[in-house]
């Protein structure tokens, strides 16, 4: 369970504060589906980073099951972020030398796991997410949906337990789009908590629940199928 | 991480930008080459020389009047006495340890056959020069095995001068006017050329006691000993400087061993052979530099990489280890194709000057490898700190 209490995460730009997270609490469940929202500059992707221990608070704590995040070291976030976490990003992030296979494979060379294990694993992760035919291809000779399919089996392939997607459908077209999402629910069905962020109603309308960060604040919660009123509702304050 | 992935990973980086990679491998490529074919000119060198010196003969020790002691400067002060032919006959007699003594005059004459004359150097000595110095003959005889004194009127000429002064004839038993003195032509050299500043092709030698009379020399130049072993060398000369310091009632003597003169000039061109390796080697600092910069190039290159290896949970060490093997592939695949390169150039000037012995020292394919080596992780070290220093957030906002 991922517990957020007061999760404040400023930056100094010149000498001038700016407030990216003030005082976010939250409670995320194991296997929860959760959508983040908001414009532009609201702080999604900073709320994602500091649940992905990328980053760290300002202020206030992070409590990851019993792990209070705040007092681990680097050497034990790298470990949570090797095994409890997997990440999807916008543009992939692929590296364009290596094979679709040796993407997949990459997390598990740095984890030390024997190479006729990768090969078996690797190849049953890409074959899970409809692409095992293109294996041996580069990145470059891969559609945006086949290599945010290989992303996906890349940041799943040491069985976390949260994944955290960043726009994962943010470049794909609506039905490339579609592929991706219904593998991400279906990882979520299997018990994976999913946190997305997303600028996408559509893709927020598949998530348990939606919040909604405006000014580095939680502005609304909402059921994912309720997104479109929340929204509507947002706009019309804002006018 | 075991090392085989390691190398794996490292080797598919280096291999996806395969120009870059050369291009940098080429500048460890020509420093480690350098060094080998500039160690192996310098050691050619001081082979050459000991070569040189061997071919005038092994387990020599010189004689020369004078006492460097002295005056500080030999020569400077005077000679208090003349090394005489008696003196040789001495250590002849008296030292057991001397195989050979060939006491030796020198000086210049002109050397006239019919209308035909040249200056050249007259050497003065004995039967026992031709094999403490190794003097090859063409045709004819050496001196021949004579009483010291006696001094017969019988030359020996070198190769050059006999060509000079007969052509095509052959000199043997024709006679020579030497400085006013009627010589009989008994031998001819072989072509030997010039060694250790005497050109053995351009001089005529004569019995010692006739060259002194002819140059009105009382005193000789050298005295020439060859010994039985090269352990016999320090107890001759102990032996031969108290031998003379009783004759001459004072030390006015000065013995050198070949060995040391050989000594000398070795240390000199290993000097040297050290010297051009260091300058040889500041390439290989700037071929380090070279690879520093690739690699900055490529933790610049590949920053979303790094952003996303940290998200995977690769920890910095990993990060280190994997950017500091690929700076240490370039330097290592670069010292050894340098050193492949380095020993086809060697090669080549072997067979192109069969008696220069240019050979590199092993000492110099280690220090190039492990230079090269060490400056492949050194200047590996910055990039790769680079890398482990990026922050992986902005790392991953890098497309």
């Amino acid at each position: 369970m991922i517990r957020l209490e007061g999760i404040c995460r400023t930056f100094e730009v010149g000498d001038q504060p700016v407030y990216a997270l003030v005082d976010v609490q939250e409670e995320i469940r194991a296997g929860e589906h959760v959508a983040i929202m908001g414009p532009s500059g609201s702080g999604k992707s900073t709320l994602l980073n500091i649940v992905g221990c990328l980053d760290r608070p300002t202020a206030g704590s992070y409590h990851l099951d019993d792990r209070e995040v705040g007092q681990l070291d680097d050497g034990e976030l790298t470990q949570i972020r090797r095994h409890e976490i997997g990440f999807v990003f916008q543009f992939f992030h692929l590296v364009s030398r290596l094979t679709a296979q040796e993407n997949v494979e990459m997390p598990m060379v740095f984890a030390n796991l024997p190479r006729a294990e990768r090969r078996e694993r690797a190849r049953q992760a890409l074959d899970a997410v409809g692409v095992g035919a293109r294996a041996d291809h580069l990145p470059e000779q891969l559609s945006g949906g086949e290599r945010q399919r290989v992303a996906l089996a890349r940041a799943t392939i040491l069985r976390p337990k949260i994944l955290l997607a960043d726009e994962p459908t943010g470049n794909l077209d609506s039905k490339s789009g579609r592929v991706v999402l219904d593998l991400l629910d279906g990882l979520n069905d299997d018990g994976l908590t999913l946190i997305v962020v997303t600028h996408d109603a559509r893709v927020a309308h598949r998530a348990d629940r939606v919040i909604v960060l405006v000014d580095g604040k939680i502005a609304k919660r909402a059921p994912g199928d309720r997104i479109n009123e929340v929204l509507s509702l947002l706009a019309e304050e804002d006018e | 991480m075991r090392p085989v992935e390691v190398l794996r990973f490292s080797l598919k980086a280096l291999t996806g930008h395969s120009l870059r990679t050369a291009l940098s491998l080429l500048g460890v490529m020509i420093g480690v080459a350098a060094v080998v074919v500039l160690t192996a000119l310098g050691e050619g060198a001081r082979l050459y020389v000991v070569d040189q010196f061997n071919s005038l003969g092994t387990n020599l020790l010189i004689v020369l009047p004078g006492r460097t002691e002295t005056s500080g400067t030999m020569g400077i002060g005077g000679v208090p006495n003349d090394l005489t032919l008696e003196d040789a006959q001495a250590i002849a007699r008296e030292i057991s340890q001397a195989r050979r003594v060939a006491p030796i005059s020198m000086g210049t004459e002109e050397v006239a056959f019919r209308e035909r004359s040249r200056q050249i150097v007259v050497l003065g000595t004995t039967s026992e020069y031709q094999h403490a110095r190794r003097v090859q003959l063409q045709r004819g005889e050496f001196l021949p095995d004579e009483e010291l004194f006696r001094g017969a009127n019988v030359a020996v000429l070198g190769h050059k001068a006999a060509k000079e002064l007969f052509d095509n004839r052959d000199p043997i038993g024709a006679v020579v006017r030497v400085g006013g003195w009627r010589m009989r032509v008994i031998g001819v050299l072989a072509k030997q050329g010039t060694k250790m500043g005497v050109n053995f092709d351009d001089l005529v030698i004569v019995p010692v006691r006739t060259g002194m009379k002819m140059l009105n020399r009382s005193s000789l130049f050298r005295i020439l000993i060859q010994v039985h072993a090269h352990t016999d060398l320090d107890l001759a000369r102990d032996r031969v400087v108290d031998l003379i310091t009783e004759r001459h009632e004072e030390e006015d003597i000065t013995v050198i061993t070949q060995d040391a003169v050989v000594s000398t000039f070795s240390a000199i061109l290993n000097t040297l052979t050290l010297a051009v390796a260091a300058i040889a080697a500041i390439s290989l600092s700037v071929a380090g530099i070279g690879i520093m910069n690739v690699m900055l190039v490529s933790v610049s290159e590949r920053t979303s990489e790094v952003g996303l290896l940290k998200a995977v949970g690769v920890n910095n060490r990993q990060i280190l280890t994997v950017f500091l093997a690929e700076a240490s592939l370039i330097s290592i695949a670069g010292g050894l194709i340098g050193l492949g390169t380095g020993w086809l150039i060697v090669r080549t000037v072997v067979r192109l000057w069969p008696a220069f012995p240019a050979t590199t020292p092993l000492w110099a394919v280690g220090a190039a490898l492990g230079v090269s080596i060490v400056v492949g992780v050194v200047f590996g070290v910055i990039p790769a700190r680079r890398a482990t220093g990026l922050d992986p957030i902005a790392a991953l906002g890098q497309r």
